[in-house]
């Protein structure tokens, strides 16, 4: 088995235990590329299924690219598409595009907090009808014990030192300094009421093994990463207001693997084109401390 | 055609480790700043930012990326880091050497293939040099590669380097364990890390760079008995499907399409029909290291837990007493009598400590001593019993389906290797069912059709309980009830068989063969539901053990325990408890719950 083999068995086998042991389970689905490798590695793990809800947490600032593509591949696929957000604070206008908070306040509101209550059922999901064509309010919604996401360690600091299955207390803040072990196989499948766990099937790959994998088992993604003429393409997805394209003429799947090798981008992180980063000290630990993905 | 040359390269898993301060963080952010592994400006901005902070620069500030960990210059926790040479992919895991965290070092550790070991050549040999030396063994890490830190502050002294060598080695000896070799470095000043030291020309053997490439992938367990643990039987039905797929990670050895396998535990065997996946190629083969499915030509119930195996390999251990080596990694320390539980493969079983044989102390791996608890940080060697038998191998022979965790409240709280597999109460019934199952007459019509046809899945329900608490009372109109709602159901008590199958142990009075009678229901009450009834059967308190020995003969998945009465006078574990005096019509009512909540019967 070469590299790419052992990350994907790998991240099946996480899948699957986390499918064993939590009752009431979903997976982040942000239509980028590495949630959307983890869609492709359930499919794999379940033969063809995809026996969890798919939650987005949609801040209504995601490019509108996005948006058409995750709900393409949801009719496409018949996926479990669930989706919630913090309508208080988008109608309150606290929000960065509105002026009225700073950046990372504005991720702790848009992201942070819908997801917190998105995940313990005290916010609305809205649950794609394929018999509808609709998004509609799910009724009697139960809170998610495990949250499956597909955080890297090398996207920056805090994920370098993630667990494959990482508590999460009744506030949904994570306590780094005391981590429970996990050795061998064998992970944290036992929680206490009202806590949840964070699983990370993707932990050991590196932004090139996403691209060489999506290359590998041709995996649909959406076309804001690749330039179309213009010379730009975005390297991360995320809301507008807060994402940079970066200037590259990498048209497809193969001239971005070069490009990562060899190329502009072999040497500068990917995250550099998110600016909330930057404002929390060059990481995201204080927002993924409280709960960010 | 695409080309993949980065993902053909070999990856493998390094851990540094050492005691706290000795310079592991500052080794590797050294290695990745010589081998221009950083993204572009990570090396400044920490040098702007060490000098906002009017710190100065380390190269450790590269990998501890948390707040608290710059702050008081320790490693917290476990880091992954990836680097490459030209020879292979690393990932490399930085483990904090504290003691305070050292389950994070097991953490970080567990996931590695080799090791570094970092001694501070001004320090020494410290405590946790040793045991990080000792608990690397444990976890079965065989490669190691030990490096001397810190040179410069001893001004490249050869005889510095020599006897921290000597001193480090007679410990490593002591737990037979041999290091590929030492190398004298200095992380802050970048000697012998990617390149030969000019300040010690005394030594011309491998850089850190160098050594890391010499270390060898672990062989692959293609050839050893094939193992996979069930991680799970799928049985999805959107967009029509009718596969019913036994997943699981292959541990070691192949298999391929007709392979006749046997599942332990449980014994039961089948042969495989065809090997699933999902936008691959079809195959008619699959091995060690693959996250694996497979359907069966007979649709037996498996659990996970179950360990599947080759009808013409060696098989697995079974047993429910291990003689184990453990490591403890809770705050409260593990008592004796205390139930905590094991998870070893997919297994989850309850356990407990039935004798500890010996304490160590990891860092002193000579001393050992009495006590009757294990504490925090101590290794133990002990035997462990289990509530029932499991599958699993020496470590020796299988690493890992040979070691297993503790979760005591919510936590996992120790780890250990299995050394030992001990004789238990059921080993003459296992081997006595192994001889049965292999003798039995096939029939051409499946329990499987006969279920279908009575609509009903076959099972055991024992209803257990102390004298005079109508056990037979409820027994009788569970029964009735059934078989009035069309169900196909069979009732016998003790009474009818000891005085005609059992005649020849006819009770004495005291009890002494009590096993034995136990023993002939359960094969009365296996043949009853091969025939595909629903057996109820009454016993007066039944033990733990006891249900063992039936859970030995019978599918355990086909049994329901039933116990009446306000008090438990036994240790057996039961799936629903009436209270006593419990009116006749409202006890029915509750075991049939149980039955529908069970797919034993459907609601109608």
């Amino acid at each position: 088995m070469n590299h790419l083999d052992e990350l994907e068995s790998t991240g099946i086998h996480i899948l699957r235990e986390a499918y064993a042991n939590f009752k009431n389970l979903c997976m982040l689905w942000s239509m980028g590329k590495d949630s959307t490798v983890l869609l492709w590695l359930t499919k794999k793990a379940f033969f063809g299924h995809v026996p969890f809800p798919l939650v987005h947490i949609d801040t209504h600032y995601k490019i509108p690219e996005m948006i058409e593509y995750r709900d393409q591949l949801t009719r496409d696929w018949h996926l479990p598409m669930v989706v919630g957000s913090n309508i208080e604070a988008l109608e309150a206008k606290q929000t960065f595009p509105d002026g009225n908070v700073d950046r990372i306040n504005c991720c702790r509101l848009l992201k942070t907090e819908a997801l917190k209550n998105t995940i313990n059922a005290t916010g609305v999901r809205m649950r794609f009808n394929h018999a509808t064509g609709r998004y509609e309010r799910e009724e009697n919604s139960q809170p998610y014990e495990g949250v499956i996401v597909g955080a890297r360690a090398d996207e920056e600091g805090s994920r370098s030192k993630e667990r494959y299955f990482s508590p999460r207390d009744k506030q949904n803040e994570w306590n780094i300094g005391g981590q429970p072990p996990e050795f061998w196989n064998q992970f944290k499948t036992d929680f206490a009421p009202g806590t949840n766990v964070r699983i990370h099937p993707l932990l050991d790959w590196t932004e090139l093994n996403i691209w060489e994998y999506i290359a590998r088992e041709n995996i649909p993604t959406v076309s804001l990463y690749y330039n179309h003429g213009d010379n730009k393409r975005y390297r991360s997805l995320g809301c507008y207001p807060c994402t940079l394209s970066v200037e590259s003429e990498a048209r497809n799947v193969q001239e971005i693997i070069e490009e990562l090798k060899t190329g502009k981008f072999s040497h500068i992180a990917e995250r550099d084109g998110r600016a909330q980063d930057k404002d929390d000290g060059g990481g995201l630990e204080t927002l993924r401390r409280e709960g960010y993905m | 055609m695409a080309d993949f040359t980065t993902t053909s390269l070999e990856k493998m898993s390094v851990v540094f480790v050492g005691h706290v301060d000795h310079g592991k963080s500052t080794v590797i952010g050294r290695l990745l700043a010589d081998t221009d592994s950083l993204p572009h400006g990570k090396l400044e901005q920490v040098r702007l930012e060490c000098k906002r902070n009017a710190s100065p620069f380390e190269y450790a500030y590269l990998i501890d990326a948390l707040k608290d960990e710059r702050a008081q210059s320790i490693t917290i926790d476990a880091a992954r880091v990836f680097f490459k040479s030209e020879k292979r992919n690393y990932i490399i895991i930085d483990a904090p050497g504290h003691i305070e965290f050292i389950r994070n070092m097991v953490t970080g550790a567990s996931r590695a293939e080799a090791a570094i070991l970092v001694i501070d050549a001004h320090e020494g040999v410290m405590e946790n040099s040793r045991r990080h030396g000792y608990l690397l063994w444990m976890l079965g890490i065989k490669q190691i590669v030990v490096l001397v830190n810190k040179m410069d502050l001893v001004d490249y002294r050869q005889d510095v380097f020599e006897s921290v060598t000597k001193e480090y080695s007679a410990f490593l000896s002591e737990i037979g364990m041999q290091p590929l070799g030492y190398i004298p470095v200095s992380g802050k000043e970048g000697d012998n890390i990617s390149s030969p030291s000019k300040n010690m020309a005394w030594y011309q053997g491998d850089t850190v760079l160098t050594a890391l490439d010499r270390f060898q992938k672990a062989p692959s367990l293609e050839d050893k008995p094939f193992r996979m643990p069930v991680q799970d039987v799928y049985k999805f039905t959107s967009f029509d499907d009718d596969r019913r797929i036994v997943a699981g990670t292959i541990i070691s050895g192949r298999m391929k399409i007709g392979d006749e396998v046997i599942f332990y535990p449980s014994t039961k065997r089948s042969q495989v029909k065809t090997i699933e996946s999902f936008a691959a190629p079809q195959t008619d083969s699959a091995i060690s290291g693959q996250a694996a499915g497979f359907i069966l030509n007979e649709q037996i119930y498996i659990q996970r837990g179950e360990v599947a195996a080759l009808a013409h390999e060696p098989p697995p251990q079974v047993s429910s007493r291990l003689r184990v080596s453990l490591f403890w990694l809770g705050k409260k320390p593990m008592l004796p009598k205390k139930q905590y539980v094991l998870k070893l493969g997919m297994a989850r079983v309850k356990v407990q400590i039935e004798q500890i044989l010996r304490v160590i102390d990891a860092s002193d791996v000579a001393v050992s001593v009495q006590k009757n608890k294990i504490e925090l940080h101590d290794v133990a060697e002990c035997i462990l019993s289990l509530h029932w038998a499991i599958a699993f191998d020496l470590s020796e022979s299988l690493t890992d389906t040979g070691r297993f965790v503790i979760v005591d409240d919510y936590e996992i709280c120790g780890g250990g290797i299995v050394l030992e597999a001990l004789t238990d109460e059921q080993e003459w019934a296992r081997q006595e069912k192994m001889l049965r199952d292999s003798k039995w007459i096939k029939s051409d019509v499946s329990i499987q059709q006969r279920a279908e046809r009575y609509n009903q899945r076959p099972t055991l329900v024992i209803i257990t309980g102390c004298q005079g608490v109508g056990r037979k009372r409820i027994a009788r109109a569970f029964e009735k009830r059934l078989f009035a709602e069309g169900k196909f159901v069979y009732y016998f008590g003790m009474g009818s068989v000891v005085y005609g199958v059992n005649l020849d142990i006819k009770q004495k009075g005291n009890g002494e063969y009590r096993q034995e009678h136990i023993r002939r229901l359960a094969e009365l009450a296996n043949i009853m539901l091969d025939a595909g009834l629903i057996t109820i059967v009454t016993a007066v308190k039944l033990t733990r053990l006891e249900l063992n020995l039936i859970k030995t003969i019978i599918d355990p998945s086909r049994i329901e325990t039933v116990w009446v009465g306000d008090q438990y006078s036994t240790d057996v574990p039961v799936d629903l408890q009436l209270p006593e005096n419990e009116q006749t019509e409202s006890a029915v009512v509750l075991l049939k719950q149980l039955l529908q909540e069970h797919s034993v019967i459907f609601r109608p």
